[in-house]
């Protein structure tokens, strides 16, 4: 099969931009270390969520000196937490999300940000963000969930650490009294 | 002059195959028409520029808009491109004109009642709707006549493909030692990818979406469906593409003025797409939860892979336009440009639409680099992205190829060329405006497939220009491509109804600068292709479906509560047709 010259040099580019996007994603991947969503969340069941002994109560845990694991719960329209009441979360800090989904599939982003993912009934999206300055951040529903979907947001609020310090013991002590 | 098929125009050579071609352009173009109207009340109701609707009534504006446009103009007009393209290339009738006629009517059908469901989400007493977007996720659910309607029309496209490999087996016959003629190839391939990317939809739909929307089962594993779903979503996108491409390869070059450059090179371009475009579904999945790292970064190389067919494609058609340029007396490295035929439409259209999937392909890129992708997910980037490659290089290849398709299959000549050269290049500019703000408001993080992108926890921030202006442009776009698709409706419609010319366009399409004689006869197996493309299929899929089903809960998820948008039951189909006989009866009575 008679190839021109000018096809071979273009095919050749071709190979090389490609062979060269690979490559920059493998060294996003392994070099910088942009995890990708997986299935290291797991697996729940979505129709006793609320029996479940941290989406039943979706919220923020400490789980080490200055990292923190937050549960939200997507559904038609809200954020658990994030919508009727902000989630507050401490500036400086690394917090891994646990996000599901209770009813439908829907979409978790937070504006400005490249923390996004999908939240699907039954899976765990888990992920991990560094949280800098104090400030606010919105979040919204990226994913058509039903007829309100375009309602769907919610409010993430950085504090400062002493602040955010006392708003937890707070929720801390307030949990137990209802326990 | 001689033509391929030997003299004569199409309609008059074989009227029984120009009668299913304009059946199939028909229902394309009312198709174009009613999904670019819903478009436009969608760009003007998500800018907050005019707002005739409830937002709860957005979401069935936007599926009728996708169903309308990208599963049924899309594909009836490939069936159109498709018939034609056999029945010439073979220079063979259909085996059967009732066969035909068979798929015409069961996807015609499917269609039909995919439409009323849709529709029926505007009136909201009669419990029927399917507010479920063109991607159908369960739980999400749709009526009934939905899901079956979606079926059927998918088994209509099934027979459409055996329509044409029974005219290719009887060509056979007589041909033993030759090789496949290039546009039933292409047709063939594009049919084989098909058939085995459908098979994805097929198994949601019928063994999980209308068993569960009728009630029989209780509940489906969302993240099954939905990758059952994405099998099927990102071949589909080529099954867009390829008569595009084959409009590209095949007659982009005559209406320059010149031949197609590589007969072989555009075999292997259509076999790589057979190939490769099933085992990539999944980077349409890079951020859902219950899927490996490992099987998103093999969707994503192979993803990268798929760049090679466009890019030769980008080769072989600009080097056979130039030639053309160059017969018509165009020289130096740029100025050729200037001999090409601007002033027609068929060829304009075909042009910018290349162009502008250029671009398409850039934007791409970024989708499919599964990282950076963590920044545009779901938002307005996306559709700016599909309506640059389906929303234009395929619908304006589509409508630029029928201002010279059309009159072959009507014998008249087209109406007006200015008009048609005004409607592409309104396009074309339309486009420009509405895709680039959407593309720029999606790096600003305004979501997608919302009817109202405006919050009261926070506004958007775009580091250059202003959410203001990206609103203004895609009003303006949209209402530029929606009297785009004005023009080229009345254009056709006048065109239809014109007197019949003994030469309505000139059909002769030239052979290759180089033949497919060179090229290996391995390159026309197209068992061992299929063979092939079905091993990659099952090493991209195998196991991420079995973890899916594993850990998800089962085939059919766990007990997961029917949600509240749920419409009809089959209980609700009882009751509306009931009410529906009623209402009948009392109006006879």
């Amino acid at each position: 099969m008679e190839i021109h010259a000018y096809e071979k040099l273009w095919l050749a580019l071709a190979l090389v931009l490609i062979v060269g996007f690979i490559g920059t994603i493998t060294y996003g991947a392994a070099g910088a270390g942009i995890d990708m969503i997986d299935d290291k969340g797991g697996t729940v069941d979505p129709a006793t969520l609320d029996q479940h002994p941290k989406f039943g109560d979706p919220g923020i845990e400490r789980s080490g000196e200055n990292s923190y694991d937050v549960y939200v719960v997507a559904r038609q329209f809200v954020f658990e937490p994030g919508t009727t009441q902000p989630l507050r979360v401490p500036a400086d800090s690394t917090v891994t999300f646990h996000v599901t989904a209770a009813d439908v599939i829907h979409g978790f982003e937070i504006v400005g940000t490249n923390a996004n993912t999908m939240a699907i009934p039954g899976q765990v999206s888990e992920f991990t963000v560094e949280f800098g300055e104090p400030g606010e951040y919105g979040m919204l529903c990226n994913e058509y969930c039903g007829s309100g979907h375009h309602v769907m947001e919610g409010q993430i609020v950085v504090m400062e650490q002493g602040e955010f310090d006392s708003w937890y013991e707070q929720q801390q002590a307030d949990g137990e009294a209802e326990n | 002059m001689a033509t391929a098929s030997g003299g004569g125009e199409f309609v008059d050579k074989f009227p029984d195959e120009a009668a299913i071609v304009k059946a199939s352009f028909l229902i394309a173009f009312v198709s174009l028409g009613i999904g670019a109207f819903f478009g436009l009340i969608q760009a003007l109701h998500r800018t907050n520029v005019l707002r005739v609707i409830d937002s709860a009534d957005y979401y069935t504006v936007l599926t009728g808009h996708g169903v309308l446009l990208a599963i049924v103009f899309t594909i009836f007009f490939l069936c159109g491109v498709f018939h034609w393209a056999v029945a010439r290339s073979l220079d063979r009738p259909a085996e059967n004109a009732l066969f035909s006629w068979a798929w015409v009517g069961l996807m015609t059908t499917g269609t039909i009642l995919a439409t009323v469901a849709i529709l029926g989400g505007f009136v909201p007493n009669l419990g029927m709707s399917a507010d479920v977007l063109f991607t159908f996720y369960a739980p999400l659910q749709a009526h009934p006549i939905f899901y079956i309607g979606l079926a059927m029309f998918i088994v209509g496209t099934w027979l459409a493909g055996a329509d044409w490999f029974l005219s290719y087996r009887a060509w056979r016959q007589n041909h033993e030692d030759e090789r496949i003629p290039l546009q039933t190839f292409m047709v063939l391939t594009t049919m084989i990818m098909w058939y085995v990317s459908t098979l994805g939809v097929a198994v949601s739909v019928v063994f999980f979406l209308i068993p569960w929307s009728l009630g029989l089962i209780e509940s489906v594993n969302p993240l099954l469906t939905r990758t059952l779903f994405w099998y099927f979503g990102h071949p589909i996108v080529y099954f867009w593409l390829m008569p595009a491409y084959l409009l590209w390869y095949t007659v982009l070059p005559k209406l320059a003025g010149g031949r197609l450059f590589s007969d072989p090179l555009a075999r292997v371009v259509f076999v790589l797409f057979l190939l490769l475009s099933t085992p990539v579904g999944i980077h349409h999945q890079y951020l859902d939860p219950g899927i490996a790292e490992g099987f998103k970064f093999i969707a994503m190389t192979n993803t990268m892979f798929l760049l090679l067919p466009s890019l030769l494609t980008a080769f072989t058609v600009v080097a056979s336009v130039e030639h053309g340029a160059r017969q018509r007396g165009g020289e130096g490295y740029l100025r050729w440009l200037g001999a090409l035929p601007w002033r027609d439409p068929a060829f304009t259209g075909m042009a910018l639409a290349g162009a502008m999937f250029a671009a398409g392909g850039f934007s791409g890129m970024i989708n499919a680099g599964m990282n950076i992708n963590y920044l545009i997910h779901n938002t307005l980037w996306v559709p700016g992205h599909f309506h640059l490659t389906v929303g234009t290089a395929v619908a304006l290849t589509m409508m630029a190829g029928s201002y010279w398709l059309v009159p072959q299959v009507t014998g008249t000549k087209l109406y007006s060329r200015p008009i048609g050269l005004l409607q592409v290049i309104m396009w074309f500019i339309g486009m420009v405006f509405m895709s680039n703000a959407m593309h720029r408001a999606g790096l600003a993080g305004i979501p997608r497939r919302t009817a109202e992108p405006q919050y009261q926890n926070f506004d958007f921030l775009t580091p250059i220009g202003s959410i203001f202006e990206l609103r203004v442009q895609i009003a303006l776009g949209g209402t530029l491509l929606f009297l785009s698709v004005v023009l080229f409706l009345f254009n056709i419609l006048l065109t239809s109804l014109g007197e019949e010319s003994d030469r309505p366009v000139d059909s002769h399409l030239p052979e290759p600068l180089s033949g497919p004689e060179g090229s290996p006869r391995v390159l026309d197996n197209l068992a061992m292709w299929t063979g092939i493309a079905a091993v990659l299929v099952v090493l991209a899929y195998t196991l991420p479906l079995a973890g899916i089903i594993q850990n998800g809960g089962g085939l059919f998820g766990g007990g997961l509560p029917v949600p509240a948008t749920v419409s009809a039951g089959f209980d609700l189909v009882a009751t509306t047709v009931t009410s529906a006989f009623n209402t009948l009866w009392g109006v006879v009575a």
